[in-house]
């Protein structure tokens, strides 16, 4: 089994390896912070520090054979469904061992092992995608499901409603995720969509829809797996909303200033890893001693990712000409 | 050979590469219960049910994604874009999702989906369902671009698109749907080579899709003895055939159905100037639409496309003095 399923079959059931993802991600999230900040790596990056818990939680329900379209606020994610930080790292680094080769960056990640398709940096731009893996899914036969998963921002794009509208009419094997994280880009959603509860858009389609907590992975994994279960029955599309927030700005220039006073600490007391704390406490019986011991331990194992992939090779010229088309055609 | 007209060659080639390749689906507005606005999909629905011949509603977007989602996943999707210009709200998914998925992917994804659109002027569909806008797709790498000219040129290489492992634009010039051919459905054409309708010696015309016929016409009348290439492919073009062209006859006028600016043409005169500097006996040109939108009235709408009257002025002054001839546009003051 690689390393990558390995990861992947790690957080299935077991809340004390999915307290760890959710620890690795955010130690994930704040060296590639620090990294940018320190001008290590270039371009921009989109961090999902608290939104942790729907990563894992979805993660933990869907089957590898299950293809998840996720944005470019997806590192979470990626790590949740099994990429490792090395693969992880290397291609936010630029490096020849990323995932993509050191060609995608920050926003393109990808592992068709793990069911995570190249991810979408253009908002709304993988819930067609999505779709169109379940039209393939259903055409086959099989029981396989997709997973799109989005912001909320997503929502007031044609390509939200098309795909819906879509998804529903041929009864396609998807499940929609809007990320609810409270802010689009640098606009509140409430200054850009006259509904504070954007599952209702849904209603409009016919199809089921409901919003849950996705601070909780109880929570999220149980709406998920519902869904889930619904697509791969041949009962057609769901919307679910997780209602989550960004604890960071939208992009790596971007402080979130605009956000009113009291709001980031009000979330923060409801943090998803606090709670995966909790969890793994209670009843995967960690104690304080070992919370301490398992987060200084990934902490270093990061540093040591980093280390890996400062090191790595940078991808020679030539990968620049290569899967542009199936073979190469001068022109 | 049987003859038919270009509609049904393009209905029998879905058809032909359905029976023989089960992945193969195809979707669109309108193609499946009614077979099509131009009847390009008659007789799928009944042949191979609804799962694989379906009716969209009217999202582009969606479905053009679809497409681009399902083909990662193994199949082969043919979608019709009834008139191109409504690719404009589709183009993200297929220039920014789908021509991006090999490398994105870091080669592992393939996205063998054919984007069918019928495009071009002369029937009196007016602005906006009458340009050919090749330069919205052409521009984009990992797109590959074909655009036929006749039955069998629609035949062949709508089958070679849809056997393709890479996304394909097959640009339909609308206006030669009803024009009869005889098709040899053995006859395989290749992605990236054109085809020498008329050969000849003093000058060479490259064209693409109507402006073939329209080359072929003026070719027929004219005093110099004119070698006729249909481009068939814009991207990737057939450098070698062009060449081999230029380097016999020393002259090079293309054809285009679009406006001046930003035209393929451009990049074949551009390469074969390149190439040929010095050893051409005339300046390279382009004839092309004025850079306006296409007139809806049938007089006007005539005067825009190119056509053989205007071709052979061209080609005749461009023999005579071998500096490139003003457009009609320019000479008459406008």
């Amino acid at each position: 089994m690689s390393k990558g399923l390995e990861r992947r079959k790690a957080i299935l059931s077991d809340p004390v390896a999915q307290f760890e993802r959710a620890v690795e991600i955010r130690e994930f999230e704040n060296q590639v912070n620090a990294l940018f900040a320190s001008g290590t790596i270039r371009g921009t990056t989109h961090l999902c520090l608290g939104q942790e818990a729907l990563a894992i939680g979805l993660a933990s329900v869907l089957r590898t054979d299950d293809q998840v379209s996720a944005t470019y606020r997806s590192h979470g994610i990626a790590l949740a469904l099994g990429l490792t930080t090395e693969s992880a790292m290397a291609e936010i680094m630029g490096k020849a061992t990323g995932c993509c080769g050191g060609l995608g960056g920050s926003m393109h990640l990808f592992d068709l092992e793990l069911g995570l398709l190249p991810t979408s940096a253009i908002i709304g731009g993988g819930m067609p995608i999505a779709a169109g893996v379940a039209l393939a899914f259903q055409v086959q036969g099989n029981d396989r499901v997709a997973v799109a998963i989005f912001g909320d921002g997503a929502t007031n794009i044609g390509a939200f409603h098309e795909t819906l509208n879509l998804a529903a009419i041929w009864k396609l094997p998807v499940v929609f995720i809007c990320d609810n994280n409270v802010y689009a880009e640098y606009s509140r959603i409430n200054l850009t969509t006259p509904i504070e509860d954007l599952h209702i858009r849904a209603e409009s389609y016919a199809m089921p829809h409901y919003a849950l907590d996705g601070m909780d992975i109880d929570v999220v994994r149980e709406g998920i797996q519902s869904a889930v279960d619904r697509a791969r029955s041949g009962g057609g599309p769901t919307l679910i909303e997780a209602k989550t927030y960004r604890f960071a700005g939208h992009s790596r220039a971007d402080q979130a200033l605009y956000r009113p006073e009291g709001e980031l600490d009000s979330w923060k007391s409801r943090d998803p890893l606090l709670l995966l704390e909790e969890r793994a406490k209670k009843i995967g019986k960690m104690s304080e001693s070992d919370v301490a011991d398992m987060k200084a331990r990934i902490a270093k194992e990061i540093e040591a990712t980093v280390a890996l992939c400062q090191s790595a090779p940078e991808p020679s010229p030539k990968t620049m000409f290569e899967n542009i088309w199936s073979r190469k055609v001068s022109q | 050979m049987p003859a038919m007209r270009v509609r049904q060659a393009i209905a029998t080639a879905l058809a032909d590469e359905m029976r023989t390749d089960p992945t193969v689906i195809v979707f669109g507005e309108d193609i499946a219960a009614a077979e099509g606005p131009f009847k390009t999909s008659e007789g799928l629905l009944e042949e191979f049910g609804p799962i694989r011949v379906r009716d969209t509603p009217i999202s582009e977007m969606a479905f053009t994604g679809a497409a681009v989602g399902a083909a990662t996943m193994g199949l082969k999707p043919v979608i019709e874009i009834m008139f191109m210009e409504f690719l404009g709200v589709a183009l993200d998914q297929l220039v920014t999702e789908g021509a991006k998925m090999r490398y994105l992917s870091n080669g592992k994804l393939s996205v063998p989906m054919v984007v069918r659109a019928s495009v071009g002027g002369g029937l009196g569909f007016g602005g906006q369902h009458s340009q050919t806008l090749e330069n919205w797709v052409a521009a984009t790498p990992g797109l590959k671009v074909l655009s036929p000219s006749d039955a069998q040129s629609a035949y062949s290489l709508l089958r070679a698109a849809i056997q393709d492992p890479d996304p394909v634009m097959f640009l339909e010039p609308r206006i030669t749907y009803a024009e009869r051919g005889e098709v040899d459905t053995n006859l395989k054409m290749a992605i990236g080579k054109a085809r020498v309708v008329k050969p000849g010696k003093d000058l060479t015309i490259v064209a693409l899709g109507q402006m073939t016929n329209i080359a072929r016409e003026a070719a027929a009348t004219n005093g110099a003895d004119i070698e006729v290439i249909d481009l068939c492919t814009i991207v990737p073009w057939d450098k070698k055939t062009v060449f081999a062209s230029v380097k016999k006859t020393g002259r090079l006028v293309v054809v285009e159905e679009q406006p001046e600016s930003g035209g393929w043409g451009s990049e074949i005169v551009a390469a074969v100037s390149a190439e040929f500097f010095g050893e051409l006996k005339a300046a390279p040109i382009r004839i092309t639409c004025p850079n306006v939108p296409v007139p809806y009235n049938g007089g006007l709408e005539a005067r825009f496309l190119p056509n053989p009257t205007e071709v052979n002025y061209q080609i005749d002054q461009l023999m005579a003095t071998g500096k490139a001839p003003q457009p009609w546009w320019i000479r008459e003051g406008f």
